[in-house]
């Protein structure tokens, strides 16, 4: 029995809007004087970390306590446990231990796909983020907040995306938070429209489920969540772009490209900003910008995750991508 | 040494013929002939083609022992119908100097099982920046006169130019591994499509074929020859196709693989498909089948790559590239050329061992099913069916693209120089 | 299981219409308000699915009694189960817990079954990460028996003694179209 959260494009609607829902359940916990749950009491669950990534890791590792799961938490950073067999060696040992679930983050895309199944191990595998690949819990809670906002807390209940224009900017190349949203959003209903310099735009994006356009300024009005990504500095050395202060006059969100867009519509970040860069200090801290939100809806969509993974003899979520031979 | 009589073999598919065998040569070719003294090999139903040559093979000896051998190599050379091999020179250390040429190729005569011959490296230790001693290793006892950085490209233009000028002194040519390096920095798997929604490094067919049009221009200017490694995209027969049609003295080369599989095969994040060059499309497939059958590209090598298990057993961008294909090799050309009606089992015999052979100058292979000629030759049950099974391989390695799938044909006895090395599918 | 909801409708008699259950409603009402002396810090919370609706209606009536407003919530359990291996996992249901709290109140718990009494210490373990109530008390609607905990209801609007081979089915208008409580034979499928 296969139980894992690969990529979000192995979603249906119907596994999404399930998610979304139950996270808006795992979110009243917050509220309570005990933020815990026994449900996952008796599983353990390793994060394994072969990037560095806190915010991802404690975001993890929050809903996995409030879930009363046993936690151990595995870093293994440098290169001396990058390689292959240490991947394999790693999982291994960590199931001999009795593990029910690894969350993994690993720099190699595809590494959460080997290892859930190459029969290295029988745990479930939640990507955490690998490679360039995808982020699937963070297209969940980018989503979550969508939801929220722009449909309703209550009222988005039962509900997808259906008709929402989202526009996410910046290094999709790179980025596995676009990879993601794309393939969630485009499932839940959404219209995507990815905005970026034709250099960090993949070749290959045509048959991808969205659009796509160089011209920030022409599709703010016409969004009802803008997303914007990181861009790492480090880009322009590689002759992405030319400089940082052309990236962010051509693509950058600021006070009056913000202006542009429709009331209701927010601005989104999965963090950490770079501000200055793609984003203004103004609009960052704005109550526009979604960031913090952001956060704070990703335990909540970790719990919902975990519970319909491990809660029960076997996933809620069904897996529908084709299994290697 | 006793007779051999092969009876009723389809020689180069056509019809029936009764191959004699005396010693190392083939004593006559006909029908009815006589049995008297020989050992009868029954052949009716199968196809009888020259010994196979392989102008790009992986020995790994010395250095990688671990993952093949000289003998091991061999072997599994012998077991997939071939009866000369060239080594390339990637090993440890590279084969760059006489001395490491002049072992690989002794380790092949010592064991017998096919002929090896050694391809030397055009820079010192494959890094592209001074030119190995070429002449010494030409007059070596290995005789080379195939030189290559495979797995790495010479890529600075003016090596290349010197290379391809230097080795005009003795007939030699230069085998160029056409990859750009900074176009494919961090690259994975064939750029396009598929790459973009696995988020694995792109590997644009521009870095293969800017190299192919440079290197081509190049061979026509100093008035040399060249020849392409494992050719992997439709632009790239485009270019040969042109430099042909100009007169430049280009040969190509197709690997099986190259011929069958595309990137989507990638989806699964299995290594086993991670191969420089990388997979390509559909389209591109088709368009190296087709230049395959008109001429376009000379010859099929197989870039029998082995590695261990380990380094194929992990995550994607971990992994070591290539495939082990000695041992499937003619049954996937089979597969794709002569069952789609492509090319005839003559076609086959000219594009894995006679012109082969030609562009190595491997005397002594290659050479037509006649009488007077040495006895290098395989003979392939085509009627076979079956699925791979890894565990059968003689190669070291097992790391085969093709483990489980169905695939035609089987290479059930393989001659060298007279002496069998493979009799019913089994190694001598 | 405690809320067993799936007897078929065509070999199941019904113990109790319509009528039947607004007058249990009314007199488990009347009951709370005596032994509760007035209701004054009762919270009422109702169990999903249908012990939701059965507290809004006792809340209902316990206003038209007391002339009050009562505080009414709903109290999730899926997550304190202890047969949650024993399944894939299940939607939530909301939990909504009045803003006043819990704390120093009289808690009922309202469900529509008392089978097993699982549910019941589900119940109670949730309320223990939530507040802590002066009292819990607990209102069904049919107590079927068979316990397997040592638990009972304070408020019981009708015994009905079944076998373990028989089920309970409660239906209410709100979710089910109709008011009914249907006794029928298990499914070999069960």
């Amino acid at each position: 029995m296969q139980r894992h959260l690969i990529s979000a494009a192995d979603l249906t609607r119907d596994d999404a809007v399930l998610i979304l829902d139950t996270a808006e359940e795992m979110a009243r916990v917050a509220d309570r004087p005990i933020k815990k749950l026994p449900t996952l009491r008796g599983r353990t669950v390793v994060n394994l970390f072969f990037e560095d990534s806190t915010r991802t890791r404690i975001s993890f590792e929050a809903a996995e306590k409030r879930l009363s799961a046993d936690v151990i938490n595995f870093t293994a950073k440098g290169s001396s446990v990058s390689k292959g067999e240490s991947l394999k060696d790693t999982a291994q040992t960590l199931e001999a231990m009795g593990v029910d679930a690894v969350v993994i983050r690993h720099g190699a895309s595809g590494a959460p796909y080997r290892l859930a199944n190459s029969g290295w191990i029988d745990a479930a595998v939640i990507n955490a983020g690998d490679g360039t690949h995808q982020h699937p819990t963070q297209a969940l809670l980018d989503a979550f907040t969508m939801r929220r906002r722009l449909v309703g807390r209550d009222a988005g209940i039962g509900q997808d995306l259906a008709g929402k224009r989202i526009t996410i900017v910046g290094d999709i190349l790179h980025g596995r938070v676009a990879r993601s949203n794309v393939d969630l959003l485009h499932t839940l209903g959404a219209e995507v429209t990815l905005v970026a310099p034709p250099t960090l735009v993949p070749v290959g994006v045509e048959t991808w489920p969205c659009e796509v356009s160089y011209d920030l300024d022409s599709t703010l009005p016409k969004s009802d969540a803008v997303m914007m990504l990181r861009v790492q500095r480090e880009r322009m050395n590689a002759a992405f772009f030319p400089t940082e202060r052309e990236y962010s006059r051509r693509y950058g969100l600021d006070a009056d490209r913000m202006a542009r867009m429709p009331e209701h519509a927010i601005v989104m970040h999965p963090g950490p900003m770079v501000r200055g860069m793609e984003i203004t200090a103004e609009v960052a801290d704005s109550d526009r910008c979604t960031a913090i939100e952001q956060v704070a809806n990703g335990v909540s969509i970790r719990m919902a995750v975990l519970y319909l993974l491990l809660g029960g003899n076997e996933p809620a979520v069904s897996h529908t991508r084709i299994e290697e031979k | 040494m006793s007779k051999i009589l092969i009876r009723g073999a389809k020689v180069l598919g056509g019809e029936p013929q009764d191959v004699l065998i005396d010693g190392e040569v083939i004593e006559a070719v006909g029908t009815g002939l006589s049995d008297e003294g020989a050992q009868v090999v029954e052949a009716a139903g199968k196809v009888l083609l020259p010994g196979l040559v392989d102008l790009h093979t992986h020995l790994r000896e010395p250095g990688r022992e671990d993952s093949e051998t000289v003998l091991t190599g061999t072997r599994a050379a012998a077991s997939g119908g071939f009866t000369a091999v060239f080594a390339m020179a990637n090993t440890f250390p590279v084969a760059d100097t006489a001395g490491v040429v002049e072992q690989v190729y002794r380790l092949g005569q010592e064991h017998g099982y096919c002929d090896v011959q050694p391809i030397g490296a055009v820079t010192v230790g494959l890094e592209g920046k001074k030119l190995a001693e070429l002449g010494a290793m030409h007059e070596s006892a290995a005789g080379v006169t195939v030189f290559s950085d495979d797995g790495k490209c010479v890529d600075d233009a003016v090596i290349m130019r010197r290379a391809l000028e230097y080795v005009k002194a003795f007939g030699g040519v230069v085998a160029q591994h056409a990859q750009e390096p900074r176009l494919t920095e961090g690259a994975q798997m064939n750029e396009g499509v598929v790459s973009a929604e696995l988020g694995l490094g792109g590997w644009p067919a521009v870095a293969e074929e800017s190299i192919i049009a440079r290197d081509v221009l190049l061979a026509e200017h100093v008035g040399s020859r060249v020849h392409i490694c494992h050719l992997s995209t439709a632009g790239s027969v485009e270019i040969v196709r042109w430099a042909k049609s100009r007169g430049i003295d280009v040969t190509a080369e197709v690997t099986p693989h190259h011929l069958l599989l595309t990137d989507e095969l990638v989806r699964s994040y299995n290594p086993v498909y991670k191969v420089n060059p990388p997979l390509r499309t559909e389209r591109d497939v088709m368009a190296l089948r087709e230049a395959l059958a008109d001429g376009t590209i000379d010859i099929v090598a197989t870039d029998h790559a082995p590695h261990p298990h380990e380094d194929k057993d992990c995550e994607w961008a971990a992994a070591a590239m290539g495939m082990v294909g000695l041992e499937t090799a003619l049954s996937v050309v089979q597969q794709t050329m002569v069952d789609t009606g492509l090319l005839t089992w003559a076609g086959v015999a000219e594009r894995m061992s006679a012109k082969p052979a030609q562009i190595g100058r491997a005397t002594g292979h290659g050479r037509p099913v006649s009488a007077g000629e040495p006895a290098n030759l395989t003979l392939v049950d085509t009627e076979y069916r079956g699925s791979v099974d890894p565990a059968g391989f003689a190669s070291r390695s097992r790391n085969t693209p093709y483990e489980g799938r169905e695939l035609p044909g089987r290479v059930t006895h393989t001659w060298l120089r007279g002496k069998a090395t493979l009799v019913d599918g089994k190694l001598t | 299981m405690d809320r067993q909801q799936d007897t078929q409708a065509s070999d199941a008699r019904p113990v109790l219409e319509g009528p039947d259950i607004a007058r249990v409603l009314t007199r488990i009402a009347h009951e709370i308000v005596e032994r509760a002396k007035g209701a004054d810090d009762v919270v009422l919370l109702g169990i999903p699915t249908r012990g939701v609706f059965l507290a809004q209606r006792l809340a209902a009536k316990l206003e038209e009694i007391t002339e009050r407003k009562i505080s009414l919530g709903s109290l999730d359990i899926t997550m304190y189960r202890d047969d949650l291996r024993m399944h894939p996992p299940r939607a939530l249901a909301r939990t909504e817990i009045p803003g006043d709290g819990i704390d120093g109140r009289l808690v009922i718990l309202v469900d529509d079954v008392l089978f097993s009494g699982r549910t019941i210490r589900a119940a109670l373990d949730a309320l223990n990460d939530i507040g802590r109530p002066r009292a819990v008390q607990l209102a069904v609607l049919v107590d079927r028996g068979h316990r397997e905990l040592p638990i009972r209801a304070d408020y019981v609007g009708k015994n009905i003694p079944t076998s373990l081979r028989e089920t309970v089915k409660v239906m209410l208008a709100e979710e089910d179209g109709r008011d009914t409580v249907l006794l029928g034979a298990k499914q070999t499928s069960q």
